[in-house]
């Protein structure tokens, strides 16, 4: 596709090019199995340790506490449920209202297999109660499960805060950090979590690899059973094509983390600042202090979020929507509903998220092609109409 | 993405027919913002002819396009035409929706219905007509009334609950009224059943004897086990045919449909 300017990198990024130049011999000449014993298969092995660390590094982790997997939600599965079938005594889980389906059908599920599950509250902000979370813990929690920042919104939760309550009653923490890896940073030799999830290709790595981050000691029973790979934590031949750009995609990210502070979060504010002080009725959902520096998730109201990524695609913008119309459920976005937001509100909503790939001209176009969708939608829509209108009533839910 | 035609494409970027009639004969308002969509049409008619028509909508890509099929569809229609339309027509008008998108068209259908009872109700003027033919609300988050599901059902031969949410949202929040929207699917398919056997009998068996004699028959309604007939032809001047229903018509019926059932003059 030509003329593509992508704006939804929440969804999934662009492969970077050195990462696909690291990987390409391992798809050609280099195809050896990483376990064998000869030289050819050795070779392949080191570079995959050396992807191992590069993974380390990023979080301030040993290798040995980095075991490769699939992608966010197996890394997602294997953690909660790996940590539920080590403590079978212990019944009792606490999640979030607002994480990703990857963490909230895995608790839905067990919650009808007779887990106790725990579903934190938000605030209109996305964020959580750290009182509440501290009330909900009981000495029958096997794990606490939570996003490091949202998907949708891009809020932080407060992680230092949440570790130190967890921990301070020896309690696993698992934190579901798919988006928020390589885009702020992280150091786990500061902050006590014990198991954190990521997937590659949200950080400009292929799809189909992520890894579960496994504090030393910890106490989890393998997910994926079968040799001795991963030492006997996840069995299975590796993916080492995408494991070595994983690596790679890694590396890159420790040196953009400033590109990310300043570049990135310069485009997203941009078109955010543009969208609120131009374009009337619109707001910004969730937390706008504690959010990540590349999404913004704004609400136009009065139209209908479908309607805008159809016409946005028309001028090759990518973006999303949490609309119900585009999920294909009838209900608009669990995120905006758990925060309150009118559903006014999350029926427009749009998220536009960025990364260091993109430039200032797409921002420009965008912000060209912007106005005067929404003027379009608005002037069909019978609620803009009543609003000019005087007759206007508040539609209240 | 949706696998969207061209067609609905057009009439997304495109649409026909947009804005409001101040001095509309008729308006018909359905959805609103928390069901997701919503679309108010406004008719002008003239010697039961819709001249002008415009629509204002909330709601996506394909609720956006089927209402401006709709308003391309009923304009220099009469009355009478415009009432057969169903959500069938704008679906097909559209070249197809996804099926999870059919509502949108079920939406319009509602749209239309609503204005053109406003028009009979109250002879001209704008009014809003209330639900209240369309009996209870079944499904409490979208709004949806049992005449409706009822409707959809039969008009476009629905099978499953996943279908009926498909068309009318009806189930698609949280869920509660599933198990009633099961009952109504059991309830309709066995009435639609009976109606079929009812109208093969009268094809097949019932109207070729009555032609025979310049006498003819035809389905008024049926409401549960009571079949609504008119005899036409010959039969309907005949002094006998009070008989004729009774004693032929439905003794035939009775022998092949149910024991129960019952003929009545429409
Ligand atoms: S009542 Fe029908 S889905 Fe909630």
């Amino acid at each position: 596709m030509e003329n593509v300017i992508y704006f939804d990198n929440n969804a999934t990024t662009n492969v970077a090019p050195e990462v696909l130049e690291e990987m390409l011999p391992y798809l050609k000449e280099f195809y050896g199995n990483p376990s064998s014993m000869h030289s050819f298969g050795g070779k392949v092995h080191k570079k995959l340790e050396e992807a191992r660390e590069k993974v380390a590094n990023l979080l301030n982790s040993s290798p040995t506490e980095i075991v490769f997997t699939s992608c966010g939600t197996e890394s997602n599965n294997f953690a909660i449920r790996g940590v539920l079938e080590a403590n079978p005594e212990k019944k009792h889980i606490i999640t979030t209202r607002v994480e990703h389906p990857a963490v909230l059908n895995v608790c839905k599920y067990l919650s009808k297999k007779g887990y106790d599950v725990t579903f934190l509250k938000v605030d209109n902000k996305g964020q959580i109660d750290l009182d509440e979370l501290r009330d909900s813990l009981r000495d029958d929690t096997a794990i606490v499960s939570i996003m490091y920042a949202n998907n949708e919104t891009g809020v932080i939760f407060p992680m230092e805060k949440i570790a130190q309550i967890v921990k301070s009653r020896g309690i696993i923490l698992h934190v579901d950090a798919v988006q928020a890896v390589g885009k702020i940073p992280i150091d786990l030799s500061k902050l006590p979590i014990d198991l954190l999830s990521s997937s590659g290709h949200k950080l400009h790595a292929p799809k189909g690899v992520g890894f579960l981050y496994i504090r030393r000691g910890t106490k989890i029973k393998p997910f994926m059973l079968g040799g001795h790979q991963e030492r006997g934590r996840r069995g299975g031949t590796e993916n080492v094509a995408s494991i070595i750009g994983l690596g790679k995609a890694c590396e890159l990210a420790m040196n953009s983390f400033e590109e990310e502070m300043t570049k990135v979060k310069g485009l997203r504010d941009k078109l955010e600042n543009f969208i609120l002080e131009n374009i009337p009725y619109t707001h910004v959902n969730g937390d706008r202090e504690n959010r990540l520096p590349n999404t913004t998730n704004v609400s136009f109201e009065f139209i209908e979020g479908e309607s805008i990524l159809l016409m946005l695609d028309k001028y090759g913008i990518c973006a999303s929507s949490g609309s119900a119309c585009t999920s294909g459920s009838l209900e608009p976005s669990h995120v905006l509903r758990a925060m309150g937001v009118p559903f006014t509100l999350s029926h427009s909503s749009i998220r536009f998220s960025f990364s260091r790939y993109n430039k200032e001209e797409e921002v420009d176009r965008c912000i060209q092609v912007l106005p005067e969708i929404i003027d379009r939608l608005r002037s069909i829509s019978p609620f803009w109409n009543e609003k000019k209108g005087k007759n206007f009533k508040k539609v209240e839910n | 993405m949706w696998e969207y035609s061209e067609k609905l494409k057009d009439h997304f970027f495109n649409p026909r027919n947009v804005g409001r009639i101040d001095d509309a004969d008729a308006v018909g308002e359905v959805g609103s913002i928390a069901c997701g969509d919503a679309l108010k049409i406004y008719l002008k008619i003239r010697d039961g002819v819709i001249v002008d028509v415009k629509f204002e909508t909330f709601g996506c890509g394909s609720a956006i396009a089927s209402a401006s099929a709709l308003t391309e569809m009923i304009k220099g229609k009469t009355i009478e035409e415009a009432r057969k339309i169903t959500n069938k027509d704008i679906a097909e008008y559209l070249g197809g929706l996804p099926p999870q998108k059919m509502h949108c068209s079920v939406m319009g259908w509602e749209a239309l219905d609503v204005a053109l009872k406003s028009y009979e109700g109250k002879g001209k003027g704008v009014e809003h007509v209330e639900k209240e033919d369309e009996g209870r609300i079944v499904c409490h988050c979208f709004g949806v009334p049992e005449g409706l599901i009822k409707k959809a059902i039969v008009e476009n031969d629905l099978k499953s609950v996943e279908e009926i949410t498909n068309y009318t949202k009806a189930g698609g929040g949280c869920g509660s009224c599933l198990m009633d929207l099961e009952e109504i699917l059991k309830e309709t398919r066995r009435e639609m059943e009976f109606e079929n056997k009812v109208k093969k009998c009268i094809e097949s068996e019932i109207r070729p004897m009555l032609m025979r004699d310049g006498g003819d028959v035809e389905i008024v309604k049926v409401e549960g086990e009571k079949v609504y007939l008119k005899l036409k032809g010959m039969c309907a001047h005949c002094p006998s045919s009070t008989y004729t229903l009774k004693a032929f018509v439905e003794a035939k019926l009775k022998e092949s449909v149910s024991e129960n059932l019952e003929v009545l003059e429409g």
